[in-house]
């Protein structure tokens, strides 16, 4: 029976991601970039969609139930690119499961 | 291609703009009679262009582009930023149909192109009134000398102080070559029009402008600007890189206003103190 009913959760929960890029590398420093997948198919978050970041920090995200799964790695410059500037570097995932 | 008169030059004050921002904006310089005859011209095809043609003979069977890039304000501008006589790249129509579903991951064009001292320029013409529905290019401002691969950026939906193209006809943009964008969602009902063409520098790209006023403030204050979407350390380092494109377009390597790359740059050799003073030297036997 409880077979049973985990698979009935899985096939009715679905996760959303919020990827949000913040100005440093902690938790509570505003968002300057952000971008969201929704895995329920409801929306189709795309490229240039909006202004507005959704929330002004990843602390305001996590206080609206948003839940951290991954937060990138504070990693030292390579030797003789300590100026060089590339990717974003303070990239924070989160997610929420809706049941649909 | 004749040399531009000095007033159709772009001031230093409009390259440093170019320099921190990686843009150049120049809202209708295209005039109507033109705008209203590109759709036809556009629709119908440019003639390709084999890489590396000078500007010159690229478009001799395209009587449209050659006019578009002999107007005084464009050949200004393609003058300033990449001198006399550039070699064309390549070119293209672009179409965004009318309620097209898609949008273009953010990229930089070609490949990773991290050159100090030389940039190429894209010519973006737009002759269509374009409206934020119409998804007018997305572009990122100050990307331009983050060190990233075409579409490796494509995990980038948006970041705070982008810019969502809306001009009003004729409007045309330089944008280095490594500047952050992409074609945005077409909600409107209207086919967008834009049409491109890449320039490659045949000369070193230095004090090509008018200089009059290189040494103004605002040529500094246009350097130090930051942008919204810059973490907090690493909007440092822009500056510093921006300063370090500055003095390789200038010939000027004492420019530096907020000190940025002096100040990681000193390392003195003058020795204050004799060796002989120093009790634990060994001592040099002749």
């Amino acid at each position: 029976m409880t077979a049973v009913s985990t698979e009935a959760t899985q096939q009715t929960v679905r996760q959303q991601v919020l990827v949000l890029y913040l100005a440093s590398s902690a938790l509570d420093a505003r968002v300057v970039g952000w971008s969201t997948y929704d895995g329920t198919g409801a929306t189709s978050p795309t490229t240039g969609d909006s202004d507005v970041p959704p929330y002004a920090s990843g602390l305001d995200a996590l206080k609206d139930g948003w839940r951290l799964f991954q937060a990138a790695q504070l990693l030292p410059p390579q030797p003789g690119h300590e100026y060089d500037v590339s990717f974003l570097k303070h990239e924070f995932f989160f997610e929420k499961l809706v049941t649909v | 291609m004749p040399h531009p008169h000095q007033k159709n030059l772009l001031s230093s004050v409009q390259m440093a703009h170019f320099v921190a921002t990686g843009s150049l904006r120049m809202d209708a310089v295209v005039p109507d009679e033109m705008n209203r005859q590109a759709i036809e011209v556009l629709d119908n095809g440019i003639p390709g262009v084999p890489y590396g043609t000078p500007l010159s003979e690229a478009f001799v069977d395209s009587e449209f582009v050659q006019r578009l890039v002999q107007l005084p304000e464009v050949a200004g501008a393609i003058h300033s930023l990449v001198g006399p006589e550039p070699t064309v790249d390549h070119h293209a129509v672009h179409i965004r149909k009318a309620h097209e579903g898609e949008a273009q991951n953010l990229h930089g064009d070609a490949i990773i192109d991290v050159r100090p001292d030389a940039f190429d320029v894209q010519l973006m013409y737009y002759p269509q009134d374009v409206t934020l529905e119409m998804g007018g290019t997305l572009s990122v401002p100050g990307s331009h000398l983050r060190r990233t691969n075409e579409s490796d950026t494509g995990r980038y939906q948006n970041l705070l102080g982008q810019t969502r193209l809306v001009c009003p006809a004729g409007t045309v943009q330089f944008l280095h070559h490594g500047i952050w964008h992409g074609g945005r969602k077409n909600d409107s009902a209207i086919d967008r029009y834009m049409f491109k063409i890449r320039f490659n520098p045949t000369v070193r790209q230095v004090r090509l402008w008018n200089l009059e006023d290189l040494y103004d403030e605002d040529v500094a204050r246009e350097l130090s600007q930051s942008f919204p979407w810059y973490e907090n350390a690493t909007g440092r380092l822009e500056i510093y890189n921006r300063v370090k494109l500055w003095q390789a377009i200038t010939g000027d390597d004492t420019f530096d206003p907020d000190y940025w790359v002096t100040r990681v740059s000193n390392r003195p050799q003058r020795v204050v103190s004799q060796r002989s003073v120093n009790p634990h030297a060994k001592k040099v036997i002749a």
